[in-house]
């Protein structure tokens, strides 16, 4: 298992948009991708738990992968998330 | 004539007839059935119905108003294919024998509570998203789903809230306005009729009475205001309204993209003053080629302490991030006079203008401004940024000034923080300023003429006493003299001068200016494009 933790620097937070642009970024790979805030974790390919997580504009947020190619698919994720978040 | 009031959420002026968009009643009844397995097959197929018309919606949105507002129909589709909503229905169905528009209508409620209940103002307008799929699945269940009635001719659409879903199938050319009795600022609904460009109201008092459909109605997005049966006198002046909207608008549109130059080919900078990152959208939309003054003040007046440094670096980046490389003047805090605030814990003054304010604090108490630099500096590795000093009357200050910009360059060079180097340069508003900016010239990379409080001080007239405004001349033979000397001097050392002070948005002046040898004209967005008129029109030489 891969993690990693990164702080929200998008000023409107996980909104809509992003959300749905992360999960279809995490739908490319065929592990599991899970994503925590404040205690609450969330699975990554579900749009609807993504958004509840109400991840703002200096939260972190910790994120795990797991399964195979985790590595890379862990990279490819944390240059989304800088990219878009 | 009848009048209500709503909040606006986009301006322009419509005049036409009034439709009342009323909802379907949905009553969702409960059944028991037989064959669970069987329903929730029925609701498979509709929820892949669902989704292809959502792709249809996304397609036609896209041709209509484009990628980032499309994009809401991608993540309904998402939505309404999510693990979550969809395993809670099937498993609702399963357990409980129940028809699947119960089960959708149940777990509509459920899913639109938890937004419901999130304390962020975004994310509770999501609520409205569930609603709207869910609408959709149980209208499709049903067989109730109609097509929307399209209008024959243009209308003015009053509804009580209106669903993105909804705004979107509208026909773009027969939509005049939308007014709601619900809605926020926030909502799709909102984005979508800002980029359509077409008046909307929310949270308006109007009611949704049958008889009002087919009235005329005027729409001011500018105000707020709705007329239904306007008399004759509100239609005539709501009409000019109108034709010098739409004159403004064709002006707009010809302007847009033509180069800032005079008549006889001198490249003049035309910038936009603003007072807040929201205010970029309007820099951008007007055609500003950059910001030549962002008041830093929001940051401190918008607190209750100060703003720390990772506060203000997010601000000013993100305004650089959206200028894409185009020019960002930030001048630093300008505290003090009629501007303040509890946690600076200023004392009262006799004579605030002339008192401890601008760079004046941030001379005094020099963490204050260390932190607004170091902020600026890390926002420069993101655009274009140059920074400016406000209220300087001295050389002396200038050097004291770049002295602690020295010290912060350095700090962040150790620790390994990227930035770039950034034109410095100051304000020229105090009559002292302008009247040593010879020698001011050879110390920054720019000057630009504040002339509110140029004109206050050397005519020492104070603009907020109604009393003297008889003797307030903007036009004052003074304040062009020391314009012209300042941009002389300017020249002379081999920077640039500019205007960023209301006179700068003056039309009466801009040939004037020009002549001058004015090289950059800072003004609020909403002026930008009547300047551009005026500056391509004037000659530089004489």
């Amino acid at each position: 298992m891969k993690t990693f933790n990164y702080t929200i620097t998008d000023p409107e937070g996980i909104h809509a948009r992003p959300a749905g642009l992360l999960v279809k970024e995490v739908a490319k790979f065929a592990g599991k991708v899970t994503i925590e805030k404040a205690g609450r974790e969330v699975d990554a390919k579900r749009i609807m738990g993504v958004m509840s997580l109400g991840a703002k504009n200096g939260e972190t947020v910790t994120i795990k992968v797991e399964g195979e190619g985790e590595e890379q698919a862990a990279q490819d994720l944390e240059a989304f998330f800088k990219e878009n978040l | 004539m009848l009048k209500f009031n709503g909040t606006s959420v986009f301006g322009g002026i419509a005049i036409g007839s009034l439709c009342i968009f009323q909802k379907k009643e949905n009553k969702v009844e409960r059944r028991q059935i037989e064959d669970a397995a069987q329903e929730v097959q029925r609701f498979e197929k509709a929820k892949e119905t669902g989704i292809s018309q959502l792709k249809e919606l996304y397609d036609k949105a896209l041709k209509d108003v484009g990628e980032a507002e499309a994009m809401i129909f991608e993540v309904h589709q998402m939505m309404m294919d999510d693990g979550d909503y969809v395993d809670s229905i099937c498993n609702m169905i399963t357990e409980e024998h129940v028809n699947a528009e119960y089960a959708v209508s149940q777990v509509r409620n459920r899913f639109a509570a938890m937004f419901e209940a999130m304390d962020d103002d975004y994310m509770r307008g999501r609520a409205a998203d569930i609603r709207d799929i869910s609408q959709r699945l149980i209208e499709i269940l049903s067989g109730t789903q109609q097509a929307m009635d399209m209008f024959q001719e243009p209308v003015v659409i009053v509804a009580q809230d209106l669903a993105p879903s909804e705004t979107v199938q509208f026909e773009k050319d027969k939509l005049l306005a939308i007014v709601t009795r619900e809605g926020s600022a926030n909502s799709h609904t909102a984005i979508l009729a800002r980029t359509m460009d077409i008046p909307a109201l929310i949270q308006t008092d109007i009611e949704l009475k049958p008889e009002y459909n087919g009235k005329k109605v005027i729409v001011d997005g500018f105000t707020g205001t709705v007329y239904v049966d306007p008399d004759a006198e509100t239609l005539k002046v709501m009409e000019e309204k109108l034709a010098k909207c739409q004159e403004e608008k064709q002006l707009l549109q010809q302007l847009k993209g033509k180069e800032d130059v005079t008549a006889d080919g001198r490249k003049i900078k035309l910038y936009a003053n603003i007072g807040n990152p929201k205010d970029v959208e309007s820099v951008l939309q007007n055609d500003a080629r950059g910001i030549g003054l962002f008041r830093s003040e929001f940051l401190y007046l918008e607190s209750s302490n100060f703003p720390t440094e990772e506060e203000q670096f997010q601000a000013y980046k993100t305004v650089a991030e959206k200028m894409e490389g185009k020019k960002v003047i930030i001048r630093t805090l300008d505290i003090g006079a009629d501007k303040t605030v509890d946690y600076f814990g200023l004392e009262q003054e006799e004579n605030p203008a002339m008192g401890y304010r601008a760079i004046r604090i941030c001379l005094t108490q020099p963490e204050i401004f260390k932190t607004q630099l170091r902020a600026l500096y890390r926002a420069s590795a993101y655009g274009e940024i140059a920074i400016m000093f406000p209220m300087i009357t001295s050389v002396e200050e200038v050097r004291e000034i770049k002295g602690i910009v020295e010290e912060v360059k350095e700090e962040l060079e150790k620790q390994e923080i990227p930035f770039k180097e950034v034109e410095l340069g100051i304000m020229i508003e105090t009559p002292a300023a302008a009247m040593v900016s010879d020698d001011l010239a050879k110390e920054v990379d720019f000057f630009s003429i504040g002339t509110n409080d140029l004109t206050q001080y050397t005519l020492a007239i104070d603009r907020q006493n109604a009393k003297l405004g008889h003797f307030y001349q903007p036009h004052h033979k003074a304040i062009l003299r020391m314009i012209e000397m300042v941009v002389k001097n300017a020249h002379a050392a081999g920077i640039w001068a500019g205007i960023c002070g209301e006179l700068g948005a003056d039309l009466e002046l801009t040939e004037t200016f020009v002549k001058m040898g004015v090289d950059e004209l800072s003004v609020s967005p909403s002026m930008v494009l009547k300047v551009r008129k005026n500056i391509r029109e004037a000659k530089a030489e004489s």
